[in-house]
């Protein structure tokens, strides 16, 4: 291993480790801002620069690697003079409208400028054309803001496997974006929004809904309620300056209270209702194909995730057929909110506005599906991101921090620790097996505190089996049966996977596909800025939160049992076909 | 040109590199040469082919300015900016081009007819300044023969020629 001197120190690092790396583990900070981690340095915005003894020139510390011996200086009068004359070039052609950008709180760009005490540019550059893309309901982008960094490239082409966006031209006249200048609507973008968490500055960000939600508030004629997806309570800490992987749910709800929302309901609820009609929409599927013999679309993929349906119907348009019906929990929700809910409570669905918090942005997207009017109107109307939440909260001056807790209203609110699990990659899946292994077999599932290990964590790819023993007799087909399982996050993963099915190379019965590493908590609406350490800091967090709820398993929720005796009657019964269920169409790429 | 055949087309070339690293950029190039630019419907085609999603593509043939997005025109005028030229008038030239062909340097004339552009260094200093209409080179140019020469290439004279 190398042996090597950061600013004197001596440090022992990996023979393939960059200067950045090294500098990382012994505590030296150095900026970057087209850093990805994970991902093949390029080397693109200097900001990185260090001193190497010997060496003729400064050199880019994320693309350099590190040689025995070498002497590297981070922090000299050389290095902050350099750094400090690139970020003021990049600033001279940076359209950042920075006293009113909503990203003034948080540009890492404007941090760097601070950190080398910029306060002047020296460089009158000529400002971007500025085209500002407005086309897609989940995303809005301003090239006259992108610094060219190409972190949204690397995430979009590398992470998700989509490559909406690529710098077109070169040098000065160089703009990210779709070929052809295109906008994001004319394109096989799936508004996951990864994009946009990504951004340093205020280039890409999620479309902004606050005031729609502020105006349904005030509107006397309307009875708004609200849904917060699991994901939210494990980062919405984020935006008032707690640790990741603080659990705020209570907060939360009080907060949401506060903001005047009528009722505050969980996703939750319907998350663990999803459980129900995608476990026996699975079981009735392993039954057509191993009873009936007749030929069904196996292995069953999840439908939660919005980016993922819309990157299937573009990408992966043969397996549509594989795709469970059921609608997302947040869908689902809208669906029911503007139906049982409002009967309840006497109250016409076109009278009722349903928010949605998510950490998402392709849930706006998923909102105005046309296929998402069950209820007769839009049954969800408003979708916020986590961010949104968070500048709602503040902008209404409540303190969140001192905020004491709430608890979330009936029926639509109550939930197990099944639902909160959404939020993770690998917790559908167990969620499902939780419930399907006990309907099966009549015993618990037997996985260590209810989890499967294998299928959880920041592996792209997991895979797990169980052999079926002692079923009970509706399901004595299953005796013996090996029920493989795999999960997918992040949409290059999801591709690698469909390919190995698709070539023969794997088989499975059931799996589990997030749109985004890590699944929910690392959704394109969450606080920026979501690293792995970030990701497994709120991911440890909803297991926690499922740890501590009595109820664990998704059919013991009363209020959905309530639901079916009530309204629904039976899953995937007529009612629920209507309403908890959809279709999807392939889409034309370009 | 009708889909199907250019797929035929489009995909005998990619087939020819299919697999091998760099691909894109070799695929372009043999594209350029066949139809003189890279149509629009071409790379929707080799995105699907290669598997390469359009933007990327579309990244490859904006950077490099080899490639060209519009059907070059029929003569392909090229004003030499080389140090030479350059101060012997060619900047000159370029302008007076541009004032009679109504196009800035890299755009076509609307009739289809012109090319423009710029060049550096044709490798005839001893001419400067230098243009080059096709593959003929014109040295020692002045802006006020610009008009006679163009006009020779015009359509209306090589009507009369074929006439």
């Amino acid at each position: 291993m190398p042996k090597i001197f950061v600013n004197n120190k001596e440090v022992e690092v990996a023979a393939n480790a960059t200067i950045l790396d090294a500098a990382r583990l012994v505590g030296v900070q150095i900026p970057t801002l087209c850093y990805y981690e994970g991902k093949a340095p390029i080397g693109a915005c200097r900001v990185c620069l260090v001193e190497v003894e010997g060496a003729r020139t400064l050199v880019a510390s994320c693309s350099t690697p590190v040689i025995d011996g070498m002497k590297i200086h981070t922090n000299n009068q050389r290095v902050r003079e350099a750094r400090r004359t690139v970020v003021e070039l990049i600033l001279s052609e940076h359209e950042g409208s920075c006293q009113y950008c909503t990203r003034s709180e948080d540009c890492e760009l404007k941090e760097i400028a601070s950190h080398l005490g910029i306060e002047d540019i020296h460089y009158k550059g000529e400002k971007p054309v500025v085209h500002f893309d407005n086309s897609t309901p989940a995303l809005v982008r301003d090239s006259g803001k992108c610094i060219k960094c190409r972190r949204c490239v690397t995430v979009c082409a590398e992470v998700q496997g989509v490559g909406a966006l690529f710098p077109q031209n070169r040098g000065y006249k160089t703009m990210i974006g779709p070929a052809f200048a295109m906008d994001l609507d004319s394109v096989a973008c799936v508004q996951c929004g990864q994009c946009a968490a990504i951004c340093p500055v205020g280039a890409i960000q999620e479309k902004n809904d606050i005031d729609k939600v502020w105006a349904a508030l005030e509107d006397k004629t309307k009875h708004v309620v609200v849904q917060t997806a699991p994901a939210i309570r494990a980062a919405l800490g984020e935006c008032f300056d707690y640790p990741p992987g603080t659990l705020v749910t209570g907060k939360m709800v009080t907060a949401l209270r506060r903001i005047g929302f009528h009722s505050v309901f969980d996703t939750n609820f319907t998350a663990d209702l999803t459980i129900i009609e995608e476990g026996t929409e699975l079981l009735m599927r392993l039954k057509k194909a191993l009873v009936e013999k007749q030929p069904v679309s196996l292995p069953m993929f999840t439908s939660c995730s919005p980016g993922w349906i819309k990157f299937a119907e573009y990408y992966y348009p043969e397996f549509l057929p594989n795709l469970s019906s059921c609608k997302s929990p947040q869908q689902m929700f809208g669906a029911l909110a503007k139906t049982y809910y409002a009967t309840q409570n006497g109250i016409k669905p076109e009278d009722m506005v349903v928010v949605s918090i998510m950490p998402c942005t392709a849930k706006k997207f998923e909102a105005q599906r046309p296929e998402m009017n069950s209820s007769g109107v839009q049954d969800v109307d408003y979708v916020l991101t986590t961010r949104e939440l968070g500048f709602m909260i503040e902008s209404a001056g409540i303190d969140f921090r001192n905020l004491e807790d709430g608890t979330m209203d009936s029926p639509l609110g109550i939930s197990t620790g099944a639902a909160d699990i959404f939020a993770n990659t690998g917790g559908v899946m167990e969620a499902a097996l939780r419930t399907v292994y006990e309907l099966v077999t009549g015993r618990e599932f037997p996985g260590a505190d209810l989890r499967l290990g294998p299928v959880e964590g920041l592996a792209g790819i997991k895979a797990a089996s169980l052999v079926i023993t002692g079923t009970v007799p509706e399901w004595s087909f299953l005796e013996n049966v090996e029920v493989k399982v795999a999960v997918a996050h992040g949409l290059a993963n999801a591709a690698n996977l469909l390919d190995q099915i698709k070539a023969g190379k794997a088989n499975y019965h059931f799996i589990e596909v997030m749109t985004c590493t890590g699944g929910c908590i690392g959704g394109g609406g969450q606080p920026r800025y979501t690293d792995d350490s970030v990701r497994m800091a709120r991911i440890n967090a909803i297991y926690e939160e499922d740890a501590g709820k009595k109820l664990r398993k998704s059919h013991t929720n009363p209020q959905v049992k309530k639901l079916y005796d009530e309204f629904l009657k039976k899953p995937l019964g007529e009612k629920s076909h209507h309403l908890l269920h959809t279709h999807y169409h392939e889409r034309d790429k370009n | 040109m009708e889909k199907e055949l250019l797929e035929r087309e489009v995909k005998e070339i990619a087939d020819s590199w299919k697999g091998k690293e760099g691909n894109l950029i070799m695929v372009l190039h043999q594209i350029q040469n066949r139809y003189g630019y890279v149509p629009r419907e071409v790379s929707l085609v080799l995105s699907e082919i290669l598997d390469v999603p359009l933007a990327r593509i579309y990244e490859v043939i904006t950077f490099y300015h080899f490639f060209r997005l519009t059907p070059p025109g029929k003569h392909t005028i090229s004003v030499c900016m080389g140090t030479a030229c350059y101060l012997k008038g060619g900047a000159e030239l370029m302008t007076e081009l541009e004032h009679l062909l109504c196009v800035k340097p890299g755009e076509t004339t609307k009739d289809g007819q012109f090319h423009l552009e710029m060049v550096r260094c044709l490798g005839c200093c001893g001419l400067a300044p230098v243009l080059k209409i096709g593959e003929k080179i014109y040295g020692g140019v002045k802006k006020k023969d610009i008009g006679d020469i163009i006009a020779h290439y015009s359509e209306e004279a090589e009507a009369q020629v074929t006439e």
